[in-house]
């Protein structure tokens, strides 16, 4: 086996490679595209004993159980929507880890933007601002510098 | 005035600094989150009694006059500390105090109950923990209080201290008894 190939298996195993979560083989669901909504949901809600991690990567014993409801609730016929809102119902918008665009969120998703642009239309402003260069000397002034020159270089 | 413009940045950090130092020093959790629950009718449930003991804990066991529900388990250390001020509560304030028990061995709770005193009217069994979970609870021991037409108004996740009593659980305590 040269190296080639080697490089070319550890290629093909890091991208086929998924992130397996803390999820147990016994908690997953026998229908694939059921299981697949399932992490989908899981890893957009977030482990409130951790609070940084989603439920689909977290070991504590509450995401567990939240990962068993999400289950029942995609396998009672509940959409993706439904079983978010069952969630949220309980727990509030902080279990979603992308935090919804409502009225109290706004300053959350558009402060930086705004902040960022204020910042550019301050830069432009002080720019304009700025005094234009400064005017040549007169007649006047170009022969007094004169003076004032040979003043100097004169012993 | 423009000559006093530097010292903005400093201004700036004092100001940061006095924020940041008041958060801290204000003794709140930074991670306590609020509960969704607030102002809604506490959701049905239908607890089991602890074995040998006759009294469940049903949802339709609180309102009539403000009750604390407090979620313990025999296994939760901060339901240790905190179980003196939560005795206190009941027995000086005359508040009645219900209490769900979150993934506990029954005989645990009992033995528990034992050595360091009941101060619960009635006890729910909540063996799965799905009732905590229909009620938002995210961690032993949480303390709801409910006001008299069996919605939650407060929701205090950790163990309670004499101090957030005092500040927070009294007052409103004596206003839902208006």
């Amino acid at each position: 086996m040269n190296w080639r190939s080697i490089l070319a298996g550890l290629l093909l195993a890091v991208a086929v490679a998924v992130p397996a979560g803390a999820i147990e083989p016994q908690e997953q669901l026998a229908d694939p595209a059921l299981e697949a909504r399932a992490r989908t949901i899981s890893q957009e809600l977030r482990c409130l004993v951790c609070q940084n991690e989603s439920i689909d990567d977290s070991n504590a014993d509450l995401a567990r159980d939240l990962r068993r409801i999400v289950r029942e609730r995609l396998t009672a016929g509940d959409s993706d929507d439904q079983v978010i809102g069952f969630i949220t119902a309980r727990y509030g918008d902080y279990v979603l880890l992308r935090p919804p665009l409502r009225a109290g969120t706004l300053v959350l998703w558009f402060g930086p933007v705004v902040l960022l642009f204020a910042a550019i239309a301050l830069l432009i402003l002080r720019r304009r601002r700025r005094p234009a260069e400064t005017p040549p000397l007169s007649e006047e002034e170009n022969r007094r510098l004169a003076r004032l020159l040979d003043e100097e270089s004169a012993p | 005035m423009r000559r006093l413009l530097f010292l903005l940045p400093l201004l700036l950090l004092v100001a940061l600094a006095a924020g940041v130092g008041a958060k801290l020093l204000s003794g709140s959790d930074p991670q306590a989150l609020p509960s969704a629950l607030i102002d809604k009718p506490l959701p049905t449930f239908d607890l089991a009694a602890l074995p040998g003991r006759s009294d469940g804990l049903a949802s339709t066991d609180f309102g009539g006059k403000p009750m604390l529900l407090n979620v313990f388990a025999s296994w939760c250390v901060p339901c240790l500390a905190e179980h003196p001020v939560i005795t206190r509560l009941g027995q000086e304030d005359g508040i009645p105090v219900l209490a769900i028990n979150y993934k506990d061995k029954p005989e645990d709770a009992l033995a528990w109950l034992k050595r360091n005193g009941d101060p619960y009217r009635r006890i729910g069994a909540d063996a799965d923990g799905r009732t905590a979970i229909d009620l938002g609870v995210y961690g032993v021991p949480e303390t709801f209080v409910i006001d008299k037409a069996g919605r939650i108004r407060y929701r205090h996740p950790g163990p309670l201290t004499p101090d957030l009593v005092d500040r927070e659980i009294r007052p409103l305590l004596a206003e839902l008894a208006k």
